[in-house]
């Protein structure tokens, strides 16, 4: 890592940049310790036999995941991703251009599964696989978030988080893991959440934000907690417990609650909207850590499941709760049913907050003051996860629609950025999947470039002053990356921060 | 019967078996690996009908090539489909009589082999003169390349410049279809054009030519959007819940 981290400068013309070659080679995060591969059921160390678990695991994937079989047989170099990654332009080491990260394991794949590479291994680009090839391979499928923008431009919708993912499984089932990712998991599997926040701390957290509410509006908002025969049971990521700025969405959640009057609750036991199971692309881990929330669910007995402002953690919840942990809908398998009979049907299961306030804006059952948000110029930041891996609402396209309908509702002065950097064409804030750690801040700052540069048209344009998200990582990664692109780290927050800011409440009994 | 025409016989039974089996093995190969999650890219359609013509709008239109870079678009456009015009022209040396849309075909195809090459030559080019795609090209990404060139190269040789018996070719194409080997003319041009097409069809299951039925089956592009209402389970995953 560079002695000291600076950002690059803003391309004049957003084109694309010459390639520096290695120029991020050898940038990796920390490795996970013996401890937290054990504690994941993991190698904790490489053991003598990596290469042949490495094949091996490789040869399980190819079997169970049908993405990953066609999208390493289906490139054919055409080159139509390589300009689209933001650590691409950001680095512009040609090794994060989505298919040429994507060859450091498909070159594998080729020389172990396939005919020419077997007999022609140069011709094809096939490579064996050496210790070199696996510490490249940790490097630089770290320097990947998962973001799937890649995906939307490719002929063949191949995907290039579905190959990091599953170069991250393989690594850790080589022992090779990652700290940052495996040690969060470990957590969420112990304490039910990635900060290890235990029950107790969470409860004096939630009383100290009802007097603060209590003292800046008058208004006795709860915050409920492990309440048994609550409508709602809130998922949020555990960053909004404490975190700045996201705990002033979890404020607008619960006002929003508090206007609607429906009862809700948090559980402690499962008090983790996040699911880094997707970042290291490990099933069993992944559905290990949504299967707490079943429990939560099945245990308070909620009608409602709802889900607050995350990226990745809704695209778990919307795209695979139902498969992992039954919750959802359509099912007709006992496992599933236990939990889907419980849950009322005529809501969707599970509900983004955005999608729940929305609803209620629609009905006229929420009250706005929105010249409270008119000292602020807003524009929306689509997080990855929710823009290219989720939905919200009926139609496709309502995850960018209902964000920016409900910040429009409670606010005045609203502007988007350029049309290529938002909705499904939406840049990575530069820190997801699972790279918001310091070890990778220099990547993280280099990866926000595109949607920095974007941002400073807007903000010289418009006079924008605030960027709203809806994603824990992205609030965090632009806390910290603001700064050096010469923003004020305030700017970043969240759109039921605005709802909260305008929201018009009353004492209820 | 001259040792070419068996040659050119043997070979062709072996690239259409290969292809045909080789194809047959992929396709069944990757039908019957589960896609466990789903995955689509979004926005995605919500119905089966919604998918179909997304997936349309990919095969015939190349719709996220479109969104990506039009110069790649535009010589894929002209090479794809002037590749399937020009085969679909070529469907005159197997059917007698000559079907009549392929009649009606006939003018078409026989120009659509400009536009083919003229996409290919666009296509190779951008592997040496565009920094970032000449980084990812292998030497098979230019042979491949080369390869389907001077199949069109050949094949366009043959309709303007040097005449081949397509009477003669037809009555061996038509005799390989029975079982019986016909006399191919002899001509060099025609060696190589048929000898390179054979090639093509031997290595199709085995190369990157399977983008043609792998973008069928990426699950990016053929998932409902439907994940809330209705479960997703594959079979291996449904063994942890027992």
């Amino acid at each position: 890592m560079a002695a000291e981290i600076t950002a690059p400068a803003y391309r004049v013309i957003p084109i694309v940049p010459a390639l520096k070659p290695d120029a991020m080679e050898g940038v990796k995060p920390f490795v996970a310790s013996e401890k937290i591969q054990d504690a994941l059921g993991f190698p904790g160390t490489l053991p003598d036999d990596w290469h042949e678990r490495a094949i091996a695991k490789m040869g399980e994937l190819l079997k169970k995941y049908r993405s990953l079989k066609v999208y390493l047989d289906a490139c054919v170099h055409c080159g139509a991703c390589t300009d689209k990654c933001h650590y691409f332009i950001g680095t512009q080491d040609p090794k994060n251009m989505p298919v040429a990260r994507q060859d450091l394991l498909r070159s594998v794949y080729r020389r172990y599964f396939t005919l020419p590479g077997k007999l022609f291994p140069k011709l094809v680009g096939a490579r064996d696989l050496t210790k070199e090839v696996l510490d490249e391979w940790y490097s630089y499928y770290h320097q990947c978030s998962e973001c799937r923008r890649c995906s939307v431009f490719c002929p063949y919708g191949i995907d290039t988080a579905e190959i990091t993912m599953a170069a991250r499984d393989i690594l850790d089932a080589v022992g090779y893991g990652q700290k940052y990712s495996n040690e969060i998991i470990g957590k969420v599997h112990t304490i039910g959440n990635n900060l290890g926040l235990p029950g107790p701390a969470l409860e004096n957290t939630m009383e100290g934000l009802e007097e603060d509410v209590k003292e800046d509006t008058g208004i006795d908002v709860r915050f409920p907690i492990d309440v048994q025969g609550a409508e709602v049971l809130l998922i949020t990521p555990s960053a909004d417990f404490f975190a700045e700025p996201h705990i002033d969405s979890l404020i607008g959640y619960a006002k929003v609650f508090h206007a609607a009057g429906v009862s809700w609750t948090l559980s402690s036991m499962s008090s983790e909207a996040a699911n880094f199971g997707l970042f290291i692309g490990n099933y069993e881990q992944m559905r290990k850590v949504a299967l707490r929330i079943r429990q939560a669910a099945l245990d308070l007995g909620v009608k409602r499941i709802i889900v607050g402002e995350c990226g990745h953690a809704w695209r778990v919840a919307y795209s695979f709760w139902n498969t992992l942990a039954g919750i959802g809908a359509g099912a007709d398998d006992p496992y599933a049913l236990m939990l889907q009979k419980q849950l009322d049907q005529r809501h969707k299961q599970p509900t983004h907050i955005c999608e729940y306030t929305w609803d209620l804006i629609q009905r006229d059952a929420l009250k706005f003051d929105k010249t409270k948000n008119d000292h602020l110029v807003i524009t929306f930041h689509d997080s990855c996860n929710v823009a290219r891996a989720s939905r919200m609402g009926d139609e496709p396209g309502g995850q960018f629609d209902i964000p920016r309908n409900i910040i429009r509702a409670v606010a005045n002065n609203f502007v988007d950025m350029d049309e290529n950097t938002i909705r499904e064409k939406t840049f990575c804030c530069g820190g997801g999947g699972g790279l918001l750690t310091d070890d990778l801040l220099d990547l993280r700052v280099k990866g926000a470039l595109p949607r920095m540069e974007a941002l400073q048209a807007v903000v010289d344009s418009h006079g924008v002053n605030y960027l709203a998200a809806i994603c824990a990582i992205c609030k965090t990664q632009f806390s910290k990356t603001l700064p050096y692109y010469g923003f004020n780290m305030r700017m970043i927050g969240g759109v039921h921060q605005l709802v909260s800011n305008a929201i018009i409440l009353e004492n209820k009994q | 019967m001259s040792i070419a025409s068996i040659l050119f016989a043997a070979l062709f039974y072996l690239a259409a078996i290969t292809l045909a089996g080789g194809l047959a093995y992929r396709i069944a190969d990757y039908a019957r690996t589960p896609a466990p999650l789903k995955i689509p890219t979004t926005p995605a359609p919500t119905t089966t009908g919604g998918v179909v013509f997304r997936m349309a709008r990919e095969v015939f239109l190349f719709e996220s090539l479109f969104k990506s870079n039009l110069w790649i678009w535009l010589f894929s456009i002209l090479f794809h489909f002037g590749l399937a015009l020009v085969l679909l022209r070529h469907l005159r040396y197997f059917t007698e009589p000559v079907w009549s849309w392929v009649v009606l075909l006939q003018p078409f195809g026989t120009y659509a082999a400009f536009p083919m090459v003229i996409g290919l030559a666009g296509l190779w080019a951008r592997r040496f003169l565009v920094e970032r795609i000449r980084y990812i090209s292998t030497p098979s990404d230019h042979l491949m390349l080369a390869l389907l060139l001077a199949i069109g190269l050949s094949g366009l040789s043959m309709k303007w410049l040097v005449h081949t018996d397509v009477v003669a070719l037809k009555t061996f194409f038509l005799g390989l279809m029975r079982f019986d080997v016909e006399p191919l003319p002899a001509s060099g041009l025609l060696y190589l054009h048929l000898g390179l097409v054979a090639t093509l069809m031997l290595i199709f299951p085995f190369s990157k030519l399977l983008h043609a039925p792998g973008v069928f089956f990426s699950p990016s592009r053929n998932q409902v959007d439907n994940p809330r209402e209705k479960r997703h389970l594959a079979p291996w995953a449904a063994e942890m819940e027992k």
